[in-house]
């Protein structure tokens, strides 16, 4: 077992799992925004309170729900303790900053972006998930019995600018963590291709904006047009 | 041409280095080495202590040149080592600032010359190939596609210089050993060792203090010879298949 080890706590044993944990949010990103755009529905929450109630009390996606939570600290975790040691291997940066033109501002940034998420993760969390958890949530009975009617929390939630302004600052940052993080996921695995890697580097790129883009549209249509109707 | 260059001056690896301003007169048609010579040459007449700073070749081929060109390894030019830096680049009465390559690993000697014994360390770990002795053998006895010799080619053009060290904000030498994995590693004669050698290489490089690949590509774009972001991701790929699949630990 020491060879698993030290594969593990080597630069590129991290650095796949990162990769991993990475590419496993990415999944659970797409997963989240379909589930959300149920909010689209405009059936006054129904369907959104139907599908809070099967992701909470589905054993299977109970059991993928607490995997992603500790991905999700794997990563951050991860991810701190690369930028620290990187940072004393770089030790003194030069004097005068010039990045080539090929370099992204993301692939530079990613520690900042990724405190940025989490710290809107934690506002996300503490918004919905510790709302449920506390049972600070009302009752809605849709005729199969009474459950919890998040919907409301999250009507409370977007028609308030502050949360939506912060969920929007989160998502910008999302899209650029994403802009540098896809494709890099999978240079990280070693799948450097002529024929692919340019399809993985567009395909990054176009879901870096759809995916926040669309998750950002369900604030911001709920501040504009639903509660301010 | 007169400018003014803004150059780091350390004695040495104890003490606390500092940029120093100098005024020179130089034509377009020096290469930057022969600048920065016509520099010393005016700090000796004056009795000054000169600028110390690592040469050898001067024809872009040994790796030995180095320093931060206004915060770009070897300059401004793409796919040039600073030997090859020429003054033209440069506009009358530019300010240009000099530092020796920046990382953890490579210890200020002396001004700009930094001490990059690590990355020897690395190549003494596993970038090599083992042969017997004796007669050459003829060079088409083993026949290698073209395609393949080629990119073992462009791996082979790394020098070794350490730009990609300095130019990573990570302090990385990824690009360093992937292009040496990949050089010795693409061909029949380095296939034999190619599991142990990347073990130990990577074991070495995280050894000497390296820090991690994030993908960034400073290296690349910085890089003399141009090696590839390819390389790396086939260090990933060699390390992962000679630490998961293979039986060597």
């Amino acid at each position: 077992m020491g060879w698993l080890a030290n594969f593990l706590t080597s630069s590129l044993g991290r650095k796949l799992l990162m990769s991993l944990t990475g590419l496993f949010l990415i999944l659970f990103l797409v997963v989240h925004l379909i589930g959300n755009l149920q909010l689209l529905k405009g059936d006054e929450g129904q369907s959104f309170n139907e599908y809070t109630q099967f992701m909470t009390h589905n054993p299977l996606i109970k059991f993928i729900s607490y995997g992603n939570y500790f991905f999700i600290l794997l990563h951050a975790v991860l991810g701190i303790y690369i930028t620290v040691k990187n940072r004393k291997s770089k030790g003194v940066k030069g004097a005068v900053s010039n990045r080539a033109e090929s370099v992204s501002w993301a692939s530079k940034n990613m520690a900042l972006l990724g405190i940025l998420i989490f710290a809107f993760l934690m506002l996300h969390m503490g918004d919905f998930w510790l709302k449920m958890k506390l049972n600070q949530t009302e009752w809605i009975d849709y005729g199969n019995g009474e459950i919890k009617n998040l919907y409301k929390v999250v009507y409370a939630s977007y028609s308030n600018w502050l949360i939506v302004g912060a969920y929007l600052v989160g998502l910008l940052a999302l899209s650029y963590h994403l802009w540098h993080g896809f494709a890099s996921a999978f240079q990280t695995l070693g799948l450097h291709h002529k024929k692919y890697t340019p399809i993985i580097e567009f395909l990054g790129k176009a879901f870096a904006i759809i995916v926040p883009l669309m998750f950002a549209i369900l604030p911001l249509y709920y501040k504009l047009v639903i509660t301010a109707a | 041409m007169k400018l003014t260059l803004k150059i780091w001056r350390q004695k040495n690896n104890k003490s606390q280095g500092k940029f120093e301003t100098y005024q020179v007169e130089a034509n377009e048609h020096m290469s930057f080495l022969e600048m920065m010579d016509v520099l010393n040459e005016q700090l000796i007449a004056e009795k000054k202590e000169p600028v110390a700073f690592e040469h050898d070749c001067r024809e872009g081929i040994c790796g030995t040149c180095s320093m931060d060109i206004n915060g770009r390894p070897h300059g401004p030019m793409q796919g040039t080592t600073t030997c090859q830096v020429h003054m033209r680049v440069f506009k009358d009465g530019d300010t240009i600032t000099i530092e020796p390559f920046r990382s953890t690993v490579f210890p200020v000697i002396k001004d700009l010359v930094v001490d990059r014994a690590a990355l020897d360390r690395i190549i003494q770990a596993g970038g090599y190939i083992s042969v017997n002795t004796g007669q050459a053998v003829d060079g088409n006895a083993i026949p290698i596609e073209k395609d393949e010799a080629m990119k073992a080619f462009d791996a082979a053009a790394c020098i070794g210089c350490g730009a990609c060290v300095s130019a990573c904000p990570n302090g990385s030498a990824m690009l360093f050993t992937s292009a040496k994995v990949s050089h010795l590693g693409i061909l029949p004669q380095g296939k034999v060792e190619s599991s142990r050698r990347v073990l130990n290489m990577v074991a070495q490089m995280d050894k000497e203090g390296f820090g991690m690949c994030s993908n960034i590509g400073a290296c690349s774009a910085e890089c003399p010879k141009e090696i590839s972001l390819d390389n790396i991701a086939r260090l990933n790929r060699e390390y992962f298949k000679a630490s998961l699949a293979s039986e060597k630990a």
